[in-house]
């Protein structure tokens, strides 16, 4: 599937949903069903650190995709995490640098990629496409 | 005359918003306090009637201004209890009013090898300028810890005071544990050593009667915003004897008496600290808090907040692996806490989407937090116009987020 294809079903499935606690609900689950993170890559050097919860991105590099793990010590985070992963993780890196990943707005969820929010995700996604970037370099 | 919470939630329009399709609970109010009609009036009153530039006109509307200008400092002096209005200073607020006190104090009074004593418990506002001006000077910054309950250890306060120390910096009430520091025990105490004291009273002054005369202490600095006055504005009370001492902090207009290609005399009190043409919709929008606060009564307030803080301890403890930092016997109304192993952020990104404001984080109290080794704390600091039925509200949201991430 295509980014867009994915976004478009992210907001599909969060549309189901009236209140935004049953909205969280969903976040919650798709921060459990986040793969995990090899431990040897949950250091600082993998960190991304915001103010108050942490992520922790990898990216490697296959038959031209790009492959995204991470983790965040907030649960919310987390499902957000998941979500971008989701979306860009095994696409080439051209897809990733120029996706705008408009369907976290679309849901409703700018405020947690704000800058200002200080919880590293708008910091994850710079660091996602930057991976792209050099990854495209390299290749 | 106990508080009529109906008529005094309906001078606070931003009371009745909703917010996520809920009705807003604003516990917040250790970051900002809302503001009743009567402080927003003053300043619409203010800028439809009464705007001009203040101190050096001549006409009518200068006049008028710098009149009332003047009466909100001596409205503001009798609120503190000020022996002086020239020792009332309007500033932006308390960290300028703490800048303001570090830079001058260290420039003239701290040379290598000095200390100046301050807390674990302080507000980054009232710990960086210090960090700053002892590393400029060569001083060292000694810091008092806190006792298993928040309480803080005034032992080891009194043990850090030496001859080497120039000043002691301390908070009245913390901003993440509530606890009230008994400043006139603390007070008495440094004076007796020969050292001179600075409160930050940011957190004090909005919940219970402040008198700097009977603390007697040499410093207190507060903020308008925290307690329902506008944001911009804030006051430095200091002693007469210290800010004759102290050298100006900034300079322009209005601070100076005589300016001369050679050299410049500066003005008397408080105007040597009030450089440029001052917040006067701030001032007047803080005059109306004041005397908004003085109709309610602090006394009134102290109480209603304190049976607040009652209800919501009573209420979060029904919870189980609740873990509440900052027990203190003297505590103001506000409660920080952790929900077992829940991320502050978590928690307090649930509670927002059940209407309820609260505030997650450090607090700007890293070293605090650093102490405890979390991430954070959630904190609701509760005011005159919330609820009991808001304080069980945040209680059944509380709950609701321990379910949803069990």
């Amino acid at each position: 599937m295509t980014i867009q294809e994915i976004e478009n079903q992210l907001v599909d499935e969060f549309a189901a949903f009236d209140d935004w606690l049953d909205k969280y609900d969903l976040i919650l689950d798709m921060g459990k069903s986040l793969p995990p993170i090899d431990p040897k890559y949950k250091t600082d050097q993998y960190l991304i650190s915001g103010c108050q919860s942490k992520v922790w991105l990898f990216a490697e590099y296959r038959d031209g995709k790009v492959y995204f793990t991470a983790d965040s010590d907030a649960i919310i985070t987390k499902g957000i995490v998941s979500m971008l992963i989701s979306v860009l993780s095994g696409q080439a890196p051209d897809a990733i640098q120029s996706a705008d990943l408009n369907f976290i707005d679309r849901i409703g969820l700018k405020e947690h990629l704000s800058p200002t929010r200080s919880n590293g995700l708008a910091s994850m996604v710079k660091q996602m496409k930057l991976y792209a970037m050099v990854f495209k370099m390299k290749s | 005359m106990p508080i009529d919470i109906q008529k005094v939630r309906a001078d606070f329009p931003i009371l009745s918003h909703t917010v996520y399709k809920r009705p807003l609970i604003y516990f917040d109010n250790a970051a900002t306090t809302q503001k009743p009609l009567q402080v927003i009036k003053a300043i619409s009153d203010y800028y439809e009637n009464d705007n001009c530039n203040i101190h050096r006109g001549v006409h009518y509307l200068s006049m008028k201004a710098t009149e009332a200008f003047e009466e909100a400092r001596k409205e503001i002096r009798e609120f503190i209890n000020a022996p002086s209005t020239h020792e009332v200073v309007f500033t932006k607020g308390a960290s300028e009013s703490l800048n303001l006190v570090a830079a001058s104090f260290g420039k003239k009074f701290l040379k290598p090898g000095d200390e100046v004593v301050t807390t674990i418990m302080e507000h980054h506002s009232n710990f960086v300028p210090w960090q700053i001006i002892c590393e400029e000077k060569g001083a060292v910054l000694r810091v008092a810890n806190i006792l298993a309950d928040g309480d803080l250890d005034t032992r080891h306060l009194y043990s850090l005071i030496s001859e080497k120390t120039k000043i002691i910096a301390l908070t009245h009430v913390s901003n993440v544990l509530g606890t009230i520091n008994p400043l006139k025990e603390i007070i008495a105490h440094a004076h007796r050593m020969g050292v001179p004291v600075l409160v930050d009273g940011a957190q004090g002054v909005a919940h219970a009667k402040v008198d700097v005369s009977d603390l007697d202490c040499d410093f207190y600095c507060f903020s308008g915003h925290k307690m329902y006055g506008p944001m911009g504005i804030g006051v430095l009370y200091g002693k007469e004897k210290w800010l004759e001492e102290l050298p100006p902090y900034q300079s322009g207009g209005e601070m100076v008496k005589d300016v001369r290609i050679e050299r410049t005399t500066f003005n008397e009190l408080p105007f040597k600290f009030e450089a440029g043409t001052p917040n006067v919709e701030g001032v007047t929008g803080l005059r109306a808090a004041v005397q908004y606060l003085k109709n309610i009564g602090m006394e009134e307030i102290s109480l209603y907040e304190d049976r607040l803080l009652k209800r919501a301890v009573e209420g979060l403890s029904s919870i189980s692996d609740m873990r509440f930092y900052g027990t203190a016997p003297e505590k103001a109304s506000l409660v920080s806490f952790l929900i077992g192993d829940i991320h502050p952020f978590d928690a307090g990104t649930i509670i927002d989407k059940m209407g309820i404001a609260v505030r997650t984080g450090h607090h700007c109290a890293q070293p605090l937090i650093d102490h405890f080794g979390i991430p954070g704390t959630v904190r609701a600091s509760f005011a005159f116009y919330n609820t009991a039925d808001e304080i069980d509200r945040l209680t059944e949201a509380v709950s609701r987020v321990k379910r949803m991430f069990a």
